[in-house]
């Protein structure tokens, strides 16, 4: 029963969208109230019935109701909870509903936070995310529904053991708030160019949505990170596989897309560039959907996917794409601004953000899809690997580093050269002088790598110190868009610096300990003290203690195990972790050797791993300090009073 | 007048920045990317000698050797018309197994043996790399055209070897 109610919910929501979707832009044209008003009350109706039906099916996994086909594959009685809720996106049908209902989450913000905009503009906002809301709901009811029966099974055949962890439980989520808000960017844009009005204020209005989304995704993006970094066993923190790439695209360009945001806001120029960032970065978002989903890419990281699907998400994205590209080439005549500014000003630093940014997610595209391209082609089965995007990346983001740093400080329109030497030789002399000592320091040997890492994320922290100090206020008259600058720029850095002291000075190893012996590691003492077996809810275990010493003080024992969860009868690695602030220590227990008890370990020193995430963190918060910025909400006030 | 020379400089900047990505981007990619080879591939002597390639196949029934208490192991990848002996000298992943499909990554040895850098994960039983099913779909059809029962005799020959054996495990 419950599960028909969740199917039927998904045809009421459909309808709704359908409704949304057409009714109140018709009204938007001929100026029909009626019509237009009609935007608010669907965004509420599609809300509540996606999530109904949502909440059916968290109800058909936690009454483990082993007739509804979707449950059975990814669901098992013994589940912990937990799991049996976080079970519910594990697999591809249930993903996709949490995709719907993120999206009608957003779609119903927006009708909701947004009195400052002018009805009409919010209708066609409203109407152009009720569409793209029809096309997955269409997608989930036609080609993978959740709520699909068979005959009553005994029992479900459970959620991949990797997916069994906390971590991976609340990553989609993350990750799929960020990715789907880029579609209110995206409808933001489209309902501007069917107005025909690219003003600095469509700008104005779809920033915070922008920011935020970009937090998310940043959120989402690191948790996966981490997750990889744990649960598989492995120890590595970003693989450059098409799975992490396909949501690092969108993050990019995104990225982009706020910076030339404040171009168009404050200046009115960039329009043109800014709608056709909009639309890319949504597009992305849903490539990779499309390349997640298709099973069209080899992947670590790709479970169960079907290439009948990835046709649907392919016309979809050409829909999404196509549509407003076509309403770009109508309206690009009136997109031309008038505004005027020199080759040295604030305009040409954001110009050249957005440049190697573009290119930076090009050089990913192109990485990614590659291997694609050669297998239609049959030119050969070919991959690419890390060292393609390292030697491309690298060199990018220096240049990046060194951008940002000068572009804060720019002033608008045209600056003086010899102002900004007068400004800038003091942060850059502290970041050489950082990039010289800090390695003696913290580094084992020196590299000019190490040289080049810390130099411009210390370029990056002291630019964007300056230009905070520059402003001459205090503390709280701060503005929030500064703090979220500031914290935006030190976050980047802080995870320049985790990237490379833990690609310069990694070490990893796979050895063979017998019980009581010991492998030394960058001076830790690893010592392998034999395994036992344990029992978890729905596994067994083999855990091994590893003690670890330095300069022959115990400083940690470390629990490493081989589990094997008792339906799927998969072997699974649970890596022991010393997590800390300037370096993690890791082990993980590969097998038995012999029959004295000797296994093959896997052990890591990784230093300043955690600024990463912690970095990430940074950048997080600063989107959103900037969303909290008093004009934003000055802004509201008024026009909710008038 | 100025405004021109203006716009001339943004871009030749522009074409300059461009310019350089491009040719950072291409020389990467010849540089990096990896080809994928069958057994019979190698065998053919179709692949590189002491360049980097990935080799992938199913793991041969009884091929993992291993010296007690030594991390060094050996396995045959087979797809099912020739076998390549790879080398390994490290921890397999969770998933590796024999009679299961798997990928690898490393050089060819002057001795025909593979000795792998890397042996790639799955996350799941039933999931079976693409290339490697297709490269398996394409020997068979191969034996099949070629000798017609050929692939027959080699299952009632080595019955661990054929892929329903293996697809049933």
């Amino acid at each position: 029963m419950i599960p028909e109610l969740g199917h039927m919910s998904l045809i009421l929501a459909l309808s709704i969208a359908i409704i949304m979707g057409l009714v109140p832009l018709y009204g938007s044209f001929r100026s029909n109230a009626n019509f237009i008003a009609l935007a608010k009350p669907a965004a509420l109706g599609q809300f509540t019935f996606v999530a109904i039906s949502f909440g059916c099916l968290v109800y058909a996994f936690l009454s483990d109701d082993f007739s509804v086909r979707y449950v059975t594959s990814t669901s098992n009685s013994a589940l912990p909870n937990l799991f049996k809720v976080s079970g519910v996106w594990g697999g591809h049908e249930g993903s996709l509903l949490l995709w719907a209902l993120v999206l009608s989450c957003w779609t119903l913000a927006v009708a909701l936070f947004s009195r400052s905009i002018p009805v009409v503009m919010l209708a066609r906002v409203l109407s152009v995310l009720g569409l793209v809301s029809v096309g997955i709901l269409l997608f989930i009811l036609l080609t993978s529904n959740p709520f699909d029966r068979i005959p009553m099974q005994r029992d479900g055949r459970d959620l991949n053991p990797l997916l069994q962890d906390f971590g991976l439980a609340i990553h989609p989520p993350m990750l799929y708030i960020g990715y789907v808000g880029f579609a209110v960017t995206y409808a933001f844009s489209v309902a501007a160019l069917i107005g025909g009005k690219l003003d600095a204020a469509w700008a104005r209005w779809a920033r915070p949505w922008t920011n935020i989304a970009w937090a998310f995704l940043t959120i989402g993006i690191a948790l996966g990170s981490w997750w990889a970094y744990y649960e598989l066993g492995w120890g590595g923190w970003w693989f450059w596989d098409p799975v992490e790439n396909a949501s690092f695209m969108p993050w990019i360009l995104g990225t982009a897309l706020i910076h030339s945001l404040v171009v168009t806001e404050k200046r009115g120029m960039f329009k043109a560039w800014t709608v056709l960032l909009a639309v890319g970065t949504f597009s992305l978002s849903l490539l990779g959907t499309f390349l997640v989903r298709s099973g069209v890419i080899t992947s670590v990281h790709s479970f169960a996917s079907d290439p009948t699907r990835g046709i649907f998400i392919l016309m979809l994205l050409l829909i999404v794409i196509g549509s407003a590209l076509i309403l770009f080439s109508i309206r690009a005549p009136k997109l031309a601004s008038n505004a005027k500014f020199e080759l040295l000003s604030k305009e040409t630093g954001l110009l050249a953000n957005n440049v190697i940014l573009v290119v930076m997610t090009l050089a990913v595209l192109l990485g990614t899809l590659f291997p694609l391209i050669t297998d239609a082609l049959a030119i050969g089965k070919i991959s690419v690997g890390p060292p393609y995007f390292n030697m491309v990346m690298v060199p990018l983001a220096v240049v990046l580093a060194a951008v940002m740093g000068v572009g804060l400080l720019l002033r608008w329109k045209s600056d003086k050269q010899q102002r900004l030497i007068k400004l800038l030789w003091l942060p850059l002399a502290l970041s050489i002088v950082a990039a010289i000592v800090l390695p003696l320091i913290f580094a084992p040997h020196y590299t000019g790598h190490t040289f080049m890492g810390l130099l411009i994320s210390g370029w990056i922290i002291s630019t964007a110190i300056l230009w905070i100090v520059k402003q001459k206020r205090s503390l709280f008259a701060i503005s929030g868009a500064s703090w979220g600058a500031l914290f935006g720029h030190i976050g980047l850095a802080v995870a320049f610096i985790g990237i490379t002291f833990v690609s310069l000075y990694n070490m990893e190893k796979d050895i063979s300990l017998a019980p009581g012996k010991s492998y030394v590691l960058s001076g830790y003492e690893f010592k392998f003290q034999g395994v036992t077996n344990v029992e978890g809810p729905n596994y067994v275990a083999h855990q091994g203690l590893i003690e670890v010493y330095q300069n022959g003080q115990k400083i940690t024992e470390l629990k490493a195990q081989k589990r094997t969860y008792r339906v799927q009868k998969m072997p699974m690695t649970e890596a022991g972790i010393n997590a800390g602030f300037f370096r993690d220590l890791f082990v993980a227990l590969g097998e038995p050797l012999d029959e004295k008890g000797t296994w093959s370990l896997r052990v890591q020193y990784k230093p300043f791993l955690r600024w990463i995430w912690l970095g990430a963190i940074l950048m997080a918060l600063g989107a959103i300090m900037a969303t909290l910025d008093k004009r934003y909400r000055r802004l509201n006030n008024i026009k909710g009073v008038s | 007048m100025k405004a021109r020379n203006k716009r001339i400089v943004f871009v030749i900047l522009g074409l300059i920045a461009v310019g350089a990505a491009g040719g950072l981007i291409t020389s990467a990619l010849q540089k990096y990317t990896t080809y994928y080879y069958t057994p019979t591939k190698v065998v053919n002597k179709e692949a590189p000698v002491d360049s980097l390639f990935k080799l992938g196949g199913m793991v041969r029934k009884g091929s993992l050797l291993r010296e007690e208490g030594k991390l060094e192991v050996e396995f045959v990848l087979t797809d099912y018309k020739n076998d390549v002996k790879v080398r390994y000298n490290g921890i397999l992943p969770d998933l590796f197994k024999e009679k299961q499909a798997a990928v690898t990554k490393g050089h060819l040895g002057t001795d025909g043996i593979f000795v792998a850098e890397e042996v790639l994960a799955k996350h799941d039983e039933s999931y079976m790399p693409p290339e490697v099913a297709e490269s398996l779909k394409k020997e068979a059809k191969d034996v099949k055209n070629e000798t017609g029962s050929a692939a027959d005799s080699t299952t009632t020959s080595n019955p661990s070897t054929s892929s329903t054996g293996a697809a049933k495990e």
